[in-house]
């Protein structure tokens, strides 16, 4: 499988149904960079054209702006816009909520216009149009699986139930913790938390969401952002429980479903 | 007559001293930056209309929303039984509107008697959470002895005015069937309850107590009116405007710093020739003159109910960030400000700031920016915007941000990426896929 390069379809004179944009968890991240493969696997499985920005791609510089530093984060904004307005980029499919938050509200006041989607999403229309069919003996029926909402898509831009929709696709058992949707716990990474040690408290953000997810029973704790994954999984260590309870990403369970690992 | 009098000096007073605490309010909200609305009116009415007169957001928590909403409505409606007082306290009348709606008045009394009875058992029942049930985010760090006073004070205040008025109209039903000039209102159903104990008293008592009550509680009013706006309990004027100005934009889109955007263009040669000199003001905020006058309003909406804190992450894992203390520091960094400006002293300059003095960096740093204190809020209060804006100062002009921030902006930087990665890696993922 050859993953095609934005600059290599242009050079052909050809041009992608939608941009999939990495992000940094997805490039670098061992653990997210399987999430990445999986929906790549995905995209090549219901044969939409798209390609990727590869090395042209950078930060969006979300976790600058969430830090502070307005500088950094516009630096990177006007490049990234500079590269998809050269390439006249239209839709934008991430596996990032981050990127997905900033690429969609933050770029177009600094002069980008994109149709910008999150993977929960375009997962959820793949299902919907048919071109993703979870056979009857998809190896999820039935399991209990829990579903951490993601701040980014949740709260931030009110995507509750498309990774939802996704998740009943697999025809799971759904349980949902106490504090979901619009009263879900963030997992302790996001606005650059990701980047530096929590302040002095009680109690690590990522082992009180852990504990409540495992409180529901469930064997997958599904998640859809690369953040969350870190969290979560550090979580379920932290508590030993790695070798029972798996931290998934929605791509990953679809790309299972389907027999694409 | 002389009562009359009385009562329109004591009306004069309380305006006075009402009007000049509102021009002081508004004067530190005007220190604000100014804020340019974007989306639609019809948006912002109808959040006006759901969030603050529907309550809509109070239901994520019923019972006390139940609770609320007696008080609320009580509030509303009582309050044009107070139009009546007022009206008879100028004219010399009594119950001026009893003749002139008839059988209306006596339902009216009635409706108004079972708000009165709903706000006191609200009342108490509120008294029980805080004091007696300790419900948690009423004893949190910042909940010192003042907010925890003002809390009681407003609740046993409303349950005496309530009784106050109860006790008027009981005494009231007793005149009416002594003395003829007193206008018949009918059987009041709660207050048929309280003349058995009035019984007792003669005819010139019962006038006693009908005026006092009546006084009292129209006195009560006007001191409580003047006493909210130093409370918390302003919030039942500011939610109305801070839910309208409340921002539209999805929750996580950060506030676009337009002076930053023409820095950069300028440096990447992408700048259209501009020729506004301005002098950018600081970055971010330092103190509350640095903040949105939005932000500011809010300060003054905000009833320490403490919802936002009880779901903040942060707060829920024994760090110090608080989102209810970022709005009460806002508040009362702006009191101190303005009083200090008044007294012909130095203002904001003098030597004290929001950050640092109000708000630390170890609070700020503690944010996950998850916007669970926003979509907490019952009355649409942002503590995050302030947050972000302290954080951008910190970061912008004083490069104080934590020392694994400083390597993740520098990782940005040199690599575009906020991993130590080089920028050739970025697409070996896809290696194992060849």
């Amino acid at each position: 499988m050859k993953v095609p390069t934005l600059a290599e379809l242009t050079a052909r004179g050809e041009s992608p149904e939608v941009v999939f944009w990495v992000g940094c968890a997805g490039s670098f991240d061992d653990r997210y960079k399987r999430v990445t493969r999986a929906f790549v696997k995905i995209l090549e499985a219901v044969g939409t054209k798209y390609a990727v920005l590869g090395t042209e791609e950078t930060c969006t510089g979300d976790p600058a702006r969430r830090a502070g530093n307005e500088f950094l984060f516009q630096m990177q904004a006007m490049n990234n816009i500079q590269v998809l307005n050269g390439y006249g980029v239209k839709k934008i499919v991430t596996a990032c909520p981050h990127c997905f938050n900033t690429l969609k509200n933050e770029y177009p006041e600094l002069g980008g216009n994109y149709d910008v989607i999150h993977h929960s999403t375009f997962l959820q229309q793949l299902i919907a149009e048919g071109k993703i069919k979870i056979s009857d003996a998809s190896s999820f029926k039935g399991k209990k699986v829990t579903y951490h909402d993601s701040c980014y898509l949740g709260r931030a831009n009110a995507i509750y139930e498309a990774p939802r929709a996704v998740l009943e696709a697999l025809d799971v058992d759904l349980v949902e913790m106490k504090r979901c949707r619009t009263t879900g716990l963030c997992c302790g990474a996001g606005g650059a938390q990701m980047f530096k040690d929590a302040e002095k408290g009680k109690k690590e953000i990522n082992i009180e969401r852990t504990e409540e997810a495992l409180s529901t029973g469930a064997l997958t704790i599904a998640v859809a952002c690369p953040f969350c994954m870190t969290m979560m999984t550090d979580g379920v260590k932290n508590k030993e429980k790695e070798s029972e309870v798996k931290v998934k990403d929605l791509a990953e369970l679809i790309a299972e479903a389907q027999g694409l690992t | 007559m002389i009562s009359q009098l009385v009562f329109i000096l004591t009306l004069a007073v309380f305006t006075f001293f009402i009007r000049k605490r509102i021009l002081f309010i508004s004067r530190g909200i005007r220190l604000g930056k100014e804020v340019t609305l974007t989306g639609s009116v019809n948006e912002r009415i109808k959040n006006v209309l759901l969030v603050a007169f529907g309550q809509k957001k109070m239901f994520k928590r019923f019972i006390p929303a139940i609770l609320h909403l007696f008080i609320y409505v009580g509030f509303v409606v009582i309050n044009l039984e107070v139009l009546e007082f007022i009206v008879d306290g100028i004219a010399g009348t009594h119950r001026i509107f009893a003749p002139l709606l008839g059988g209306f008045y006596g339902i009216l009394m009635n409706v108004f008697e079972f708000l009165a009875v709903a706000v006191l058992m609200a009342c108490v029942f509120f008294l029980v959470r805080r004091n007696v049930l300790k419900v948690p985010r009423f004893w949190s760090a910042e909940m010192t002895s003042w907010p925890r006073l003002d809390a009681n004070i407003i609740l046993i205040v409303e349950i005496i005015l309530m009784v106050a008025i109860l006790t008027m109209n009981a005494a009231d039903q007793l005149l009416q069937t002594q003395d003829a000039s007193y206008p018949q209102t009918g059987t009041l159903f709660f207050t048929s309850f309280l003349i058995p104990v009035l019984q007792s008293f003669d005819l010139t008592n019962l006038i006693i107590i009908e005026r006092f009550a009546w006084w009292f509680h129209i006195v009560g009013i006007f001191a409580f009116a003047l006493y909210v706006t130093y409370s918390k309990h302003l919030h039942i004027f500011m939610a109305f405007p801070n839910t309208y100005f409340a921002r539209l934009e999805p929750k996580g889109q950060i506030n676009n710093m337009p002076v930053v955007t023409h820095e950069v263009k300028s440096m990447l040669g992408l700048a259209e020739a501009s020729n506004t000199n301005a002098v950018p003001g600081r970055f971010g905020a330092k103190d509350i003159n640095d903040l949105s006058w939005t932000n500011l309003m809010a300060s003054y909406a905000c009833t320490e109910c403490g919802r936002c804190t009880s779901e903040c992450p942060a707060n829920l894992t024994g760090k110090k960030l608080s989102p209810r203390k970022i709005m009460m520091d806002t508040r009362d960094r702006m009191e101190e400000v303005i009083k200090s400006m008044d007294a012909g002293g130095p203002g904001l300059s003098d030597g004290k700031a929001l950050l640092g003095d109000y708000i630390t960096k170890e609070e700020i740093n503690a944010c996950t920016s998850c916007n669970a204190c926003v979509e907490a809020c019952p009355v649409l209060i942002n503590p995050l915007e302030i947050i972000l804006e302290l954080r951008r100062y910190v970061a912008m002009e004083e490069s104080g941000s934590p020392a694994s921030w400083n390597a993740m902006f520098q990782n940005i930087e040199t690599n575009f990426a906020p991993w130590k990665f080089s920028t050739g890696d970025r697409f070996n993922w896809a290696n194992e896929l060849k």
